[in-house]
């Protein structure tokens, strides 16, 4: 049999034909669904897609940014409001892919996929998924069984202090590469110490992750080589960095303190 | 099997196909319409040899459904040239020896495209940006790069 | 582009007209318009997709393989098994006389590496031919796999191909390429300082944009055409002629434009087995590889071990050469035996040296066969003997220019394989090289010549 495509002018109705049938698949930019087509997965026959505008909207008012889940990589680097994100969804793809990958899509992209994903961890997003809201960490940690099949309409975020937020995707090759390991970072300081930090790591887990024990270790001190210390001794805590065609868990573990390190320092 | 009508501009001339519904544009436009100056590169959207201009934007025709293209206007380098007259880019890339197989430089010149369209004086880092999702094994690059900034060159001499 | 002309200027007549001049590329205006005709470039009315069932074990027996869920399936024309295959059992090389076969076009009782083709689905569609290859059912014992060439070389091995019974290639010369020359004891007893290392490479795959593939048409007169995008025409229209029993007059190979090869489409995978079902089936077959096969299945250049033993004076001189190389060729000769061989002719790399010992072996692994790529038994020889030169320059204090200076074959020099040196430069490519990487050397290197030794 041949591939379908169905599409909804909205959301809930996708997620109604998504959940009539098994062997269907909701399709966003296409980057991960169309790729598995092509290389022969054969557990879906049906890509659902939604025509609803609202997943494409993107509203910043009062500090808090909601992106629809359609939003394109190049529409988060073309959207004024979101200046500090940009670095984030540069760092997907090329430009072709950046025309095409969305948002939602990255929160499912696996590793060593999924650097924009990082940043909405270190953002502490909320998803909004049928309704609810979800917390993006709760939502990675159930991606492959409950939220499996969830259709994310938005994500929204705080906008973070300005200069606050840091941003490192670290490859082999420049400017595109596969990631060894993506770091975000939401750091504010007041009076030469560090008052609230979270930090998030693509590539050292089998989804992106916070790094407590980093945060942990900021809080009160001073952002410079001595105050950093005890967090960098802590970096890799919590951490099961795979081994992939790029990188081995060994070398992402040892050069993750450096490039946290150089992130942290960075003016 | 669904077939789908889907219709849209290529290369500034109507098309209309019945195509499989589900069916990517890659196909679409190779299989069904005859424009195999569309490569099927990866099909996985890591080397670029399939990218076209999908309405002003620079799209992986891979990864892209052709049924969602219905009404769109579609660029690609079978349709660059004006009979012998060769567009900037191709004319950069032939001169510059900017090819070696030649797999690879239907999807490159349409990247190089893209950004010319949007970036007529690009800089160096302008250009490895914009080719930065396009794989090429034989030039490493760099006649690539300066084909893309003589072609930029080019423009700037007409257009002056 | 600078054609300097200072050298060698009275060994030649100074009337080039062509080299020194650019000229634009015959292909490019059809690359860059789009319209070079690669293999995968026409459509053709009631084209079959071949897909290949590939072993997922590294050695296993196959005790049965059932079809019968797999021939039920709609859309497909044709399953084609060994039993279908004329001259099941191949290698490239027996076009010169290198064998024995080796290897098998579908597996029979066996498979020897993670990919080898068992069975290949002939349907009207791609999607219908991966379905039905997920069907056929392949009952497999995993037997043990040697991964590494220590593994493969340690007694009791299992072994991984029993066409050749041991699992290294056996030359004429036996169980190596031997090259003998001079006394390399003596040498290693007279030298101040030896020096012995170890070196290692991975497999690399060449990855070409355009992955490997066929598009074989039946043709009324009962000729096959095959578009192919080989690299070696002749080696692939000779072997589909014995693979296949096959009047090589019926098989018109059409070929020239490769999207990318780099050695990686010299392999005979894809022609044969699209040409077979071509004729069983009436209808033009296309059989392409996905990304992940190109990646996966098709032969990369292979890993390397070498052992490097040299003998020096305080001087700088090398006065001893002693080389172990070990190819791994993966589960199949392919190119390999060839490649090892290569890589013992390579030897002592392009230095004057009096006395040498190499052995080099075609090791048989469970592993993806490899085969040629870029200067395949040479290059990975080449990467350690250089990292062993600029060793060498270290321990005696040399520099490590100056020091391949002192040790370049030049004309007249007899080389390790007794063919006296002729039309060497690599003096004066390193002369020239030292300018240009203001990398500076003694004047007296500056003065030395290929075409004679000084005094």
């Amino acid at each position: 049999m041949g591939l379908a495509l169905k599409t909804y002018p909205t959301l809930t109705a996708a997620g109604e034909a998504l959940a009539a049938q098994a062997t269907a698949r909701y399709i966003g930019g296409g980057t991960l669904v169309v790729r598995d087509a092509n290389e022969g997965d054969l557990r879906f026959d049906t890509y659902v897609s939604a025509s609803d505008p609202e997943l494409s909207a993107i509203a910043v008012t009062d500090g808090q940014a909601t992106i629809g889940a359609g939003v394109t990589m190049a529409g988060i680097v073309r959207e004024p409001a979101l200046g500090f994100l940009a670095p984030a969804a540069k760092a997907v793809g090329g430009p072709a892919i950046r025309n095409m990958a969305t948002v939602g899509g990255n929160l499912f992209a696996p590793t060593p996929y999924g650097d924009f994903t990082v940043a909405l961890v270190a953002l502490d997003a909320s998803l909004d998924i049928e309704g609810a809201a979800v917390p993006v960490t709760d939502f990675l940690t159930g991606r492959e069984t409950i939220y499996a099949r969830a259709l994310v309409r938005a994500v929204s975020f705080r906008l973070p202090a300005e200069g606050s937020f840091r941003f490192a995707k670290v490859s082999r090759i420049r400017p595109k590469g596969l990631s060894i390991v993506t770091i975000a970072a939401v750091v504010e300081e007041r009076s030469g110490a560090i008052t609230s930090a979270r930090i998030a790591y693509g590539c050292m887990a089998d989804r992106p992750i916070r790094a407590p024990a980093v945060e942990r270790a900021l809080i009160g001190k001073a952002r410079t080589k001595d105050g950093i210390a005890a967090a960098l001794a802590v970096a890799t805590e919590g951490t099961s960095p795979p081994t992939d065609a790029i990188a081995s868990a060994w070398y992402r573990s040892e050069v993750l303190p450096v490039h946290l390190g150089r992130l942290l320092l960075s003016p | 099997m669904t077939k789908v009508p889907v219709q849209f501009v290529l290369n500034g001339e109507e098309k209309a196909e019945f195509v499989e519904s589900g069916a990517t544009l890659l196909r679409a436009l190779r299989e069904k319409i005859g424009d195999t100056s569309v490569k099927a590169g990866c099909q996985q959207g890591t080397c670029g040899s399939c990218a076209v201009v999908v309405d002003g934007e620079l799209r992986l025709s891979c990864l892209t459904l052709a049924e969602r293209c219905g009404g769109c206007s579609i660029e690609t380098t079978g349709g660059l040239a004006h009979g012998e007259v060769l567009h900037p880019l191709q004319r950069a890339f032939n001169e510059g020896f900017a090819t070696q197989c030649g797999f690879c430089t239907p999807g490159m010149i349409m990247a190089a495209k893209a950004l010319l369209d949007r970036n007529p004086q690009p800089s160096r880092e302008d250009v490895v940006e914009a080719i930065s999702g396009n794989i090429c094994r034989c030039t490493g690059y760099e006649p690539i790069i300066q084909a893309i900034l003589a072609a930029a060159r080019a423009n700037s001499l007409s257009a002056a | 582009m600078e054609l300097r002309k200072t050298y060698f200027a009275d060994e030649r007549k100074d009337d080039l007209k062509e080299i020194g001049q650019p000229r634009l590329r015959s292909d490019a205006l059809g690359h860059v318009t789009g319209t070079t005709t690669f293999f995968a470039d026409r459509n053709l009315p009631g084209l079959l997709h071949l897909k290949m069932v590939r072993s997922p074990h590294h050695h296993a027996r196959i005790r049965s393989i059932d079809l019968s869920e797999a021939e039920k399936h709609p859309g497909v024309v044709r399953i084609l098994t060994a039993a279908d295959v004329p001259h099941n059992v191949y290698t490239i090389l027996i076009l010169i006389q290198v064998g024995p076969e080796d290897e098998t076009v579908l597996a029979t009782d066996k498979v020897r590496w993670k990919g080898e083709a068992v069975v290949a689905i002939l349907a009207d569609s791609e999607r219908a031919a991966q379905e039905a290859a997920a069907k056929v059912k392949v009952d497999y014992e995993v037997l043990p796999a040697v991964l590494s060439i220590e593994e493969a070389l340690a007694p009791g091995a299992p072994i991984v191909n029993e066409y050749h019974g041991q699992n290294y290639y056996r030359y004429d010369s036996g169980e190596c390429r031997k090259v003998r020359y001079g006394d390399v004891e003596a040498g290693f007893a007279g030298a101040d300082h030896i020096l012995e290392q170890t070196y290692g490479s991975g497999p690399i795959e060449h990855a070409p944009t355009e992955t490997t593939g066929c598009i074989v048409v039946p043709e009324g007169s009962g000729r096959f055409t095959c578009y192919t995008n080989t690299q070696a025409m002749f080696f692939t229209l000779d072997n589909a002629s014995i693979i296949l029993q096959m009047d090589g007059a019926k098989l018109h190979m059409v070929g020239g434009t490769v999207g990318g090869g780099f050695g990686g489409k010299v392999d005979v995978t894809v022609e044969p087995i699209a040409i077979l079902g071509a004729k069983l089936t009436g209808r033009p077959v296309s059989f392409i590889y996905s990304r992940e096969e190109e990646m996966q299945i098709s032969s990369p250049r292979a890993a390397e071990k070498l052992v490097i033993k040299d003998g020096v004076m305080k001087d700088g001189r090398i006065v001893a050469r002693y080389v172990k190389a070990y190819i791994d060729a993966g589960a199949y000769s392919r190119h390999s035996p060839y490649g090892a061989q290569k890589s013992a002719a390579h030897f002592p790399g392009p230095y004057t040296v009096p006395n040498v010992w190499v052995d080099s072996y075609c090791v048989y692994t469970n592993r993806t066969p490899s085969s040629a790529m870029r200067g395949f038994g040479v290059t990975i020889g080449d990467f350690a003997l250089e990292v062993q030169m600029d060793k060498l320059a270290r321990l005696v204090g040399m520099d490590p220019l100056e020091f391949r200076f002192v040790n370049a074959y030049r004309d007249g020099d007899m080389k390790a394989h007794r063919q006296p040196t002729e039309g060497a430069a690599l003096i004066e490519c390193m002369q020239e090289a030292s300018r240009a990487a203001r990398w500076p050397v003694a004047e007296k290197y500056l003065a030395m010549s290929s075409a004679r030794r000084e005094g």
